[in-house]
């Protein structure tokens, strides 16, 4: 029991480490790239918590990517407000939002859910647009460029500084996550995924604890997005489309919902999958997200993330009984 | 009082595509119990197919048919090889596999055609027909008499052959009609070429309107949720008078109501589609369905 703690410690400090130094070994424009993943990952992670961790699903999470990123832009632009206050304002926004669709989501089960969120995400760039005062239609908004603190000035580049902003967050986002899934608060949820009838008749409230999903997972895409318009330096109606939602979803069944390392997989899927693939051919990434979606349901619905931890297990056990046979 | 008749008509046209593709969900809904997601790309795929086929120089009266045999038979094979391994899975599972299908027809199209618009041969004529003193559209006239016959065709299918009951009762009872039987199985594959078949169809018919795009079914799939949420998601006559309804309503409002106008559409669907969930999740005409603990 207490190895299994040390290793599972080790591999998040190992990773961790990695993260820390990556930016040192790789031109600055690897970092740029990077900080997408973590970013992704925290927009990924959302989506695990939701539907891997609650049962429920969502098309539509490019929507909160939006509210993100248009509230950091806006905020930005129109006030001067800085980044350290409008995201966690960008945060607040977008889990508020959803918790009034975690409201409307708990009388919609299962595909339902799935329909409406679809909906959502198809329309999400025709009402950005359409509220022209505000957004600036299809124009977008331009967001001022991340500056370096005073301290670290001429130590780190901007796109390092962004990096290592996104990936904190990032790690307490993780470590936060692992922890309320590892409480009385995500017992409750995969007790409500796993029988709801039965969690019910057990004193767990579903109507409390589906809706605060629901805005959890809204708030970490709220975030995400807002990272991403910081790091675009723009925010336009046409980039939170159906193809961000479905590209979030993808990415999260390809890396895995029912392990946080998942969002991991997922974030690196999501980033870099289209960017190698865009190589071939401009519609390459969606064939091969589309290919693979399917491959995944069918052969391996547990994801890359599942699949790498018992390919790990079966190799320890292995190691295990061999110390043990000598 | 021209203006509105002309508005009511030309949403109509467009009501019975989202008629159409609604009943397409609806029929796959029925069997299985799930949505799938990828009947606006198949649709979009086989236009695309036609559009190919007319370029080559097919006449058209040959080239729709052929592209509506492609989307049955494709459909029926894509059941068989693709949908069947997680026929008895969780339903979020199918959703996730016909996300799949979505992405990857969207993607397929794009590679093989590009993603500039082109334009698509209409099979109605250009002059208007005038009754009395209005003028019409014969294009949306031809949508309307097209989607209602087809429609009509599938309502009569189902009630008046041995194939349709089959299928009616593989959906309701498999059990049973397995014992009895019938390859349900088979019956499944029969309706996802159906609803194929019916989607190609408003496919062709949408694609001289709206031009030929791999995204041009995206938001017409919307509507058509809208529609099959409105009318009851287990009722084909619901779905069809949902979509009628849709068409008219947001013709309507595009037409007369400034503030929404054409860019807050697809906003007005998402909003049909949740205030009806939320207040009347049967629909308009579906039963209300019971759950035993």
């Amino acid at each position: 029991m207490r190895d299994e703690r040390v290793r599972r410690y080790g591999s998040v400090a190992l990773v961790a480490l990695l993260i820390a130094v990556l930016p040192h070994f790789i031109p600055s424009y690897g970092a740029f790239e990077l900080t997408y993943v973590g970013a992704y990952a925290i927009g990924i992670l959302g989506l695990i918590v939701l539907t891997g961790a609650s049962g429920q699903i969502s098309l539509g999470h490019g929507a909160f990517f939006a509210i993100g990123g248009y509230t950091v832009a806006l905020l930005g632009q129109k006030l001067g407000v800085p980044y350290w206050i409008s995201l966690p304002l960008a945060a607040l926004a977008s889990g508020v939002v959803g918790l009034g669709l975690g409201l409307v989501a708990l009388r919609l089960e299962g595909i339902y859910l799935a329909l409406a969120t679809f909906a959502l995400a198809v329309a999400t760039p025709s009402t950005l647009k359409h509220f022209k005062a505000l957004t600036g239609g299809s124009q977008g908004v331009v967001l001022s460029p991340l500056a370096v603190p005073g301290p670290l000035h001429g130590l780190i580049t901007p796109e390092q500084w962004l990096y290592y902003v996104t990936w904190t967050l990032a790690g307490v986002f993780f470590f936060a996550t692992s922890l309320a899934l590892h409480s009385r608060l995500g017992r409750a949820l995969h007790a409500l995924r796993d029988n709801e009838i039965a969690a019910v008749s057990f004193g767990v409230n579903p109507h409390r604890y589906k809706t605060i999903a629901f805005g959890w997972s809204a708030a970490y895409a709220g975030v995400a997005g807002a990272i991403v318009a910081i790091a675009t330096a723009y925010a336009s109606p046409d980039a939170y489309g159906i193809a961000l939602s479905l590209a979030l979803v993808t990415g999260a069944v390809l890396g895995g919902l029912d392990t946080l390392w998942g969002a991991l997989i997922g974030g690196v899927i999501v980033e870099f999958l289209p960017l190698w693939a865009q190589n071939i051919n401009p519609a390459a990434p969606s064939v091969i997200y589309g290919i693979a979606l399917i491959l995944f349901t069918i052969f391996l619905p547990g994801g890359i993330g599942r699949a790498l931890q018992s390919a790990l297990n079966s190799l320890r056990l292995r190691g295990g009984n061999q110390h043990a046979r000598s | 009082m021209h203006d509105l008749a002309q508005q009511i008509v030309s949403g109509l046209a467009t009501g019975s595509i989202f008629a159409s593709m609604a009943l397409a969900l609806v029929l796959i809904h029925r069997s299985m119990g799930v949505i799938n997601f990828a009947q606006g790309e198949m649709a979009m795929f086989t236009t695309y197919l036609a559009w190919q086929f007319s370029q080559q120089g097919m006449p058209l009266w040959l080239a729709f048919p052929l592209t509506i045999a492609i989307a049955f038979a494709g459909a029926v094979a894509l059941e068989r090889i693709v949908v069947r391994p997680v026929e008895r899975a969780a339903p979020l599972t199918i959703v996730i596999l016909t996300l799949g299908l979505l992405i990857a027809f969207n993607g397929l199209a794009g590679w093989i055609w590009g993603y500039v618009i082109k334009a698509f041969p209409s099979p109605f004529p250009t002059t208007p027909l005038h009754f009395g003193s209005v003028a019409f559209s014969s294009q949306d006239l031809g949508i309307i008499a097209v989607s209602l016959a087809s429609l009509g065709a599938i309502s009569v299918f189902f009630k008046k052959t041995k194939v349709g009951l089959a299928m009616r009762a593989a959906a309701l009872y498999p059990e049973s009609s397995r014992t009895l039987g019938v390859r349900v199985g088979w019956m499944l594959a029969l309706g996802w070429g159906m609803a194929a078949a019916v989607g190609a169809l408003s496919g062709l018919m949408i694609a001289p309107v709206v031009l030929l795009d791999p995204n041009m079914m995206q938001g017409i799939l919307v509507y058509a949720f809208a529609a099959a949420v409105l009318g009851g998601i287990e009722s084909p006559l619901g779905a069809v008078v949902g979509g009628l309804m849709l068409g008219v309503g947001l013709n309507l409002i595009g037409a007369y109501v400034p503030f929404i106008g054409t860019d807050l559409q697809l906003t007005m669907a998402f909003a049909i589609i949740v205030v009806i969930l939320l207040f009347r999740p049967a629909g308009l005409f579906g039963r209300r369905r019971l759950l035993r603990v």
